[in-house]
């Protein structure tokens, strides 16, 4: 009899890894059990589905062929346990499911709110399709709305809640927009873009309580004592894997839970993938966590691969993320932040790695820059470590070729951290000549 | 000529591209497609939301397919478009050109 392979979560790991294990065991008897009733959907597309970019139909990111040639079973329900030794899921509904091989594809949540207040109707967080159709319920036009915490999601919020022709207001609790990630001046570029679209941000400003009548929010008050009006309070301060189930079945766990490799938990038929999964990066030789799309495909892929009996290792790629900050075009590859602190977040929001945290063995850091279009490298003793485009893209695809290959560049490595203009040339003339030389090596010619 | 030395080539921009076509439409546009850079696309789907052929750009971006669609009018809508900076104009290799 064939395996019985058994995926919790219907994201885009747990969908990767059935299309894997589909393509590895063409018979192979597949099931996904989710919370989640929905097709498969992009979660990044929900900022564009909230700020009214795109309808609901346009997040659906498989056509009903792909569906239909995936083959899978689909099961709506909770998964209350795993029991291991049985080799059994405990649903909500009280059915087993049983599995031969399992992976844990269950996402990350957002940390809730804990301010006197918090349980009000129209407190939020955005984490899923339901939460966003929720919002967009309640957005209503001329409405007063608040936002508090960081990162990228917070972003999102403040923007989508503005295109929808809320009165927003975005509390900071220090001076500067995700200061572990930008620096000041791109943080300010995208605080006054931000300010020019409607938003108005209150800097080194906190929440103390959020007001009701009838059991509704109707007004928040700040730790200074201002009370604002406000009819939906969205919270992004940021997210946590969602390990309930690999702790109550004791697996080893850390920020997440912890894998080797292969990504196998301590339960060698039990694998974790994407926002769930705590990795072990060889570059920082230490386990990092990534809330990331790209992770979590890359993750899908390996694990269902090994699930089908391959025995792939999966190596941690230099984490990029491309996003939209204010209508400008962010890239930002590898090691960028330098180990600031950021006091809007308790932990690392979603489109974020924790590796952009740490830059090791760095000796500079070189930008270019206008008005908004920029360009921050962080240079190590050999490579290019990190950077940071910001607006005009053209850079964006060689750093992040030269950083994903290490590329030595020590030839010009004076010369770029010198800066300015020349140290840009002298890399646009390194670049051209190293994609020569690598074309070459490829034709052999 | 002169180049200018602070830019890193590789894609051609949707302007120059718009400009050539106006110039020679036949020859630009039947040298240049849609070339999506894969692992960073987040299959959002606007890319196809915007197409004015109604052509499934997200299902090619995400397998890391060129758009070799001949509804394709190389209008640059989808390259645009993508809030990720996923697709490019880029010139098809000579050896697949007649
Ligand atoms: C608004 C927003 C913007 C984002 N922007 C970016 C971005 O710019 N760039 C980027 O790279 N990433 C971004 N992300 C993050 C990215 O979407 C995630 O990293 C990725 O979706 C993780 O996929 P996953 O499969 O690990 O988990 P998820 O997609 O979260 O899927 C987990 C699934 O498991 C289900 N589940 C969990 N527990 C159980 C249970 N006990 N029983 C049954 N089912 C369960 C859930 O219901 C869900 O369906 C964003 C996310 C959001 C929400
Ligand atoms: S718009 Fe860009 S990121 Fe979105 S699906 Fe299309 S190519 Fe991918
Ligand atoms: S270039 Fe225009 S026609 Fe071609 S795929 Fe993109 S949006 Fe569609």
């Amino acid at each position: 009899m064939s395996n019985h392979y058994v995926i919790i979560g219907s994201g885009i790991a747990g969908l990767v890894a059935a299309e894997t294990l589909r393509k590895e065991e063409p018979k192979a008897d597949i099931s996904i059990v989710s919370e989640e009733p929905h097709d498969f959907y992009s979660r990044p597309g929900l900022a564009y589905f909230l700020r009214g970019d795109f309808p609901e139909k346009q997040l659906y990111v498989r056509s009903p062929e792909d569906v239909r040639k995936l083959n899978a079973r689909r099961i709506h329900a909770k998964v209350e346990q795993i029991l291991c030794a049985e080799h059994e899921l405990l649903l909500a509904d009280g059915k087993k499911v049983r599995y031969d091989r399992l992976l844990l594809a269950t996402g990350a949540l957002s940390v809730p709110p804990s301010f006197p207040g918090c349980e009000l109707a129209g407190v939020v967080t955005l984490d899923g399709l339901n939460d966003t159709r929720h919002i967009i319920e309640q957005a209503r036009r001329s409405r007063p709305a608040v936002v508090i915490g960081g990162g990228i999601t917070a972003l999102e919020l403040a923007e989508g809640f503005a295109c929808r022709g809320m009165k927003v207001n975005y509390f900071l609790r220090g001076k500067l927009y995700w200061a572990d990630v930008l620096d000041e001046t791109e943080s300010k570029i995208v605080m006054e873009r931000l300010r020019h679209e409607g938003v108005t941000i209150h800097t080194e400003t906190q929440i103390k309580q959020a007001l009701g009548v009838n059991g509704k929010i109707a007004s928040v008050e700040t730790q200074a004592g201002a009370i604002l009006p406000c009819e939906l309070l969205a919270v992004a301060i940021g997210v946590r894997p969602r390990s309930e189930l690999a702790q109550k079945a004791g697996l080893t766990m850390d920020k997440g839970v912890v894998v080797n490799e292969y990504l196998q938990t301590s339960e060698s038929d039990i694998y974790a993938a994407g926002d769930v999964a705590e990795a072990f990066d060889p570059v920082t030789k230490r386990r990092l966590r990534d809330v990331l799309w790209p992770t979590a495909i890359d993750q899908g892929k390996i694990a269902g691969a090994n699930m089908a009996g391959r025995k792939l290792a999966y190596v941690k790629g230099i984490p990029f993320n491309v996003t939209m900050l204010t209508g400008l075009k962010v890239t930002i590859i590898g090691a960028i932040g330098g180990g600031k602190k950021n006091d809007d977040l308790i932990t690392i929001s979603r489109g974020e790695s924790e590796a952009w945290r740490i830059a090791p063995n760095t000796s500079g850091t070189v930008s270019g820059q206008d008005d908004v279009n920029r360009v921050r490298m962080v240079i190590g003793e050999r490579a290019i470590v990190g950077a940071l485009v910001m607006g005009n893209q053209s850079w964006s695809r060689p750093l992040q070729r030269l950083i994903v290959a290490q590329s030595d560049i020590t030839p010009i490595r004076e010369a770029l951290l010198g800066g300015g203009a020349e140290s840009m040339a002298q890399l646009a003339h390194f670049y051209r000549d190293w994609e020569e030389k690598k074309a070459a090596r490829i034709t052999g010619t | 000529m002169a180049h200018k030395l602070a830019a890193p080539l590789q894609a051609i921009s949707a302007p120059t591209l718009s400009l050539c076509a106006f110039d020679s439409a036949f020859d630009v546009l039947s040298q240049a497609q849609v070339v999506p850079e894969a692992a960073n696309c987040v299959q959002c789907g606007m890319c196809s939301y915007n197409c004015p052929m109604g052509i499934d750009v997200r299902a090619h971006a995400w397998r890391g397919k060129a758009i070799r669609d001949s509804h394709c009018l190389t209008c640059s809508e989808c390259v645009n478009r993508c809030p990720r900076g996923v697709l490019r104009f880029e010139r098809i290799p000579l050896f697949v050109m007649k």
